[in-house]
């Protein structure tokens, strides 16, 4: 049976629930900032008027404003959009449970055979973008197709408001002429290798063979030549399924530069208080860790590295991403943002091999040590008790609520 | 724009089927007023003021209106801006 796919895409989503809450913002060029204070100041999202002047996500808020000299700039509320990603999903949760978000403002439906019961998958994709707009005052536009990828191309190609439908009989006349790049899973780095081997179109795409596509792209290459011929296979995940922790991280941009390695320990020590007890929390122990650093040009890199044994344990986390920092890092820049991330996680219950140069016990100890701070943590508050040093924490900016980014579907 | 958000005072009846029916609501300075009849209950957004909730489509005296309840605590209607031009 031939599935029924839809991807639904809510428009300029951050922009669009600014202007629906404040409808005195609709008729001005508007765009969503992060604050200029904490070194956020980008553009996060823009509605129509705004997108008429080239302001474009990314943009430093005096670009913008530059591009556009009355541009309305309104600071973020996270907790509105999680409101009305969570309502949204609610309406689609209506016609299926085959839910599957694709970061806040995007997701995926299976509606196949509910037919007799909803209408076509069209009608389907009609009466969700109108139930949204009446219900919550947004619009969405959707995709209508029998895979995930032409679901998602489609919901691209008429905004806002809109449905399109991409079939199988007629896919290749529809979306072959496109661009390469509107592909599901071809970033600017596939790209360069497309245009370089002279495939501009997805319809390139789908008739190169796909062992060349192999040899220049590894097995990723030979999976987007099945996207564009029509044939992924990926099934959309029901509303409940939560994807498996690959790894656990917690990074921020500081709201000074660091200039000192004594700077840095202490951010990398508060950023592993919180990746401790999520690990606990999620009984699982990491086998390594690693690091992003970015520096004031805004040039990133990252290194990992194994520890000996499995942990949980906060500062043992702490102290091998700074060691790792510390033999990695050259100083040529300061640092505005750091990122430490625990990887190649296990359960915490997994048996592991003791190396004889280990004290066990001590490890144990202090994981024992860690979780009663949790506990304490939990009775009276995060900042009931902390390290020393992490109360001149000058450099963390203030805590926010927490977003799920969307993890990618291609792995 | 001759629409302005007005969070009012609201008496309510919670049922115990969970269902709610709005009584009376007190409306800035010009005092209570009782709710004749409840039409109709859905969600929506409010296309004159901004925000969304459940939208119960009352009449009082005669007059229908919107009355939206935010689900955080707080009811709003959607009022006609005073005739002073703004």
């Amino acid at each position: 049976m031939e599935r029924a796919i839809l991807h639904c895409d809510m428009n300029n989503f951050y922009a669009s629930v600014e202007c629906m809450l404040d409808p005195s913002l609709r008729e001005c060029p508007v765009a969503v900032c992060g604050s200029v204070e904490e070194r956020h100041g980008i553009v996060l999202a823009k509605n129509y008027k705004a997108k008429a002047y080239r302001v474009q996500t990314g943009d430093a808020v005096w670009q913008a404003k530059e591009k556009c000299p009355g541009l309305v700039v309104v600071p973020p509320h996270y907790e509105e959009y999680i409101k009305y990603s969570r309502l949204a999903r609610e309406i689609y949760s209506r016609y299926t449970e085959q839910v599957e978000p694709y970061g806040m403002d995007e997701c995926w439906l299976d509606v196949s055979g509910t037919e007799a019961l909803f209408g076509t998958p069209e009608e389907i994709a009609d009466r969700l973008r109108a139930t949204i707009k009446f219900e919550l005052g947004l619009t969405i536009s959707v995709g209508v197709s029998f895979n995930k990828v032409f679901a998602k191309l489609g919901s691209d190609l008429k905004k806002p408001d809109a449905v399109t439908v991409i079939r199988k009989e007629s896919f290749r006349d529809q979306i072959w002429k496109l661009p390469a790049e509107d592909l599901l899973g071809v970033g600017p780095a596939t790209g360069r290798v497309f245009h370089r081997v002279g495939i501009h179109t997805i319809g390139d795409l789908a008739q190169t063979d796909p062992r060349y596509l192999r040899s220049w792209l590894g097995k990723n290459g030979e999976l987007l030549w099945r996207f564009a011929n029509g044939n992924d296979l990926s099934l959309v995940a029901k509303k409940d399924f939560i994807p498996p922790i690959k790894s656990v991280g917690h990074g921020i941009t500081t709201v000074a530069d660091l200039e000192t390695p004594e700077q840095v320990w202490t951010v990398i020590l508060e950023l592993t208080q919180d990746i401790g007890h999520k690990l606990r929390s999620h009984g699982l122990s990491a086998r390594g860790v690693a690091i992003h650093i970015r520096d004031n040009t805004l040039e990133t890199r990252q290194w990992q590295t194994q520890l000996g044994i499995p942990t949980q344990a906060s500062v043992i986390l702490a102290r091998s991403a700074f060691e790792l920092f510390r033999k990695t890092y050259s100083w040529r820049r300061p640092i505005r943002s750091v990122t430490v991330q625990a990887i190649s996680l296990i359960p915490q219950d997994m048996p592991w091999q003791a190396s004889l140069f280990v004290d066990t016990e001590k490890l144990e100890k202090l994981e024992r040590l860690e979780r009663c701070v949790d506990d304490i943590r939990r009775r009276f508050g995060k900042n009931s008790i902390r390290q020393g040093i992490l109360l001149r924490g000058a450099y963390m900016p203030p805590e926010k609520a927490e977003i799920t980014m969307p993890a990618g579907m291609i792995h | 724009m001759n629409s302005r958000k007005v969070y009012v005072d609201v008496e309510v009846t919670h049922r115990k089927d969970g269902s709610a029916r709005p009584n009376t609501i007190t409306f800035e300075d010009e005092g209570k007023f009782e709710i004749d009849r409840v039409l109709q209950i859905c969600r929506a957004a409010s296309t004159k003021v901004g925000g969304t909730g459940i939208r119960y489509t009352v009449l009082i005296s005669g007059k229908q209106a919107y009355l939206f309840d935010e689900e955080n605590g707080r009811w709003f209607v959607e009022a006609k801006n005073r005739g002073n031009g703004n």
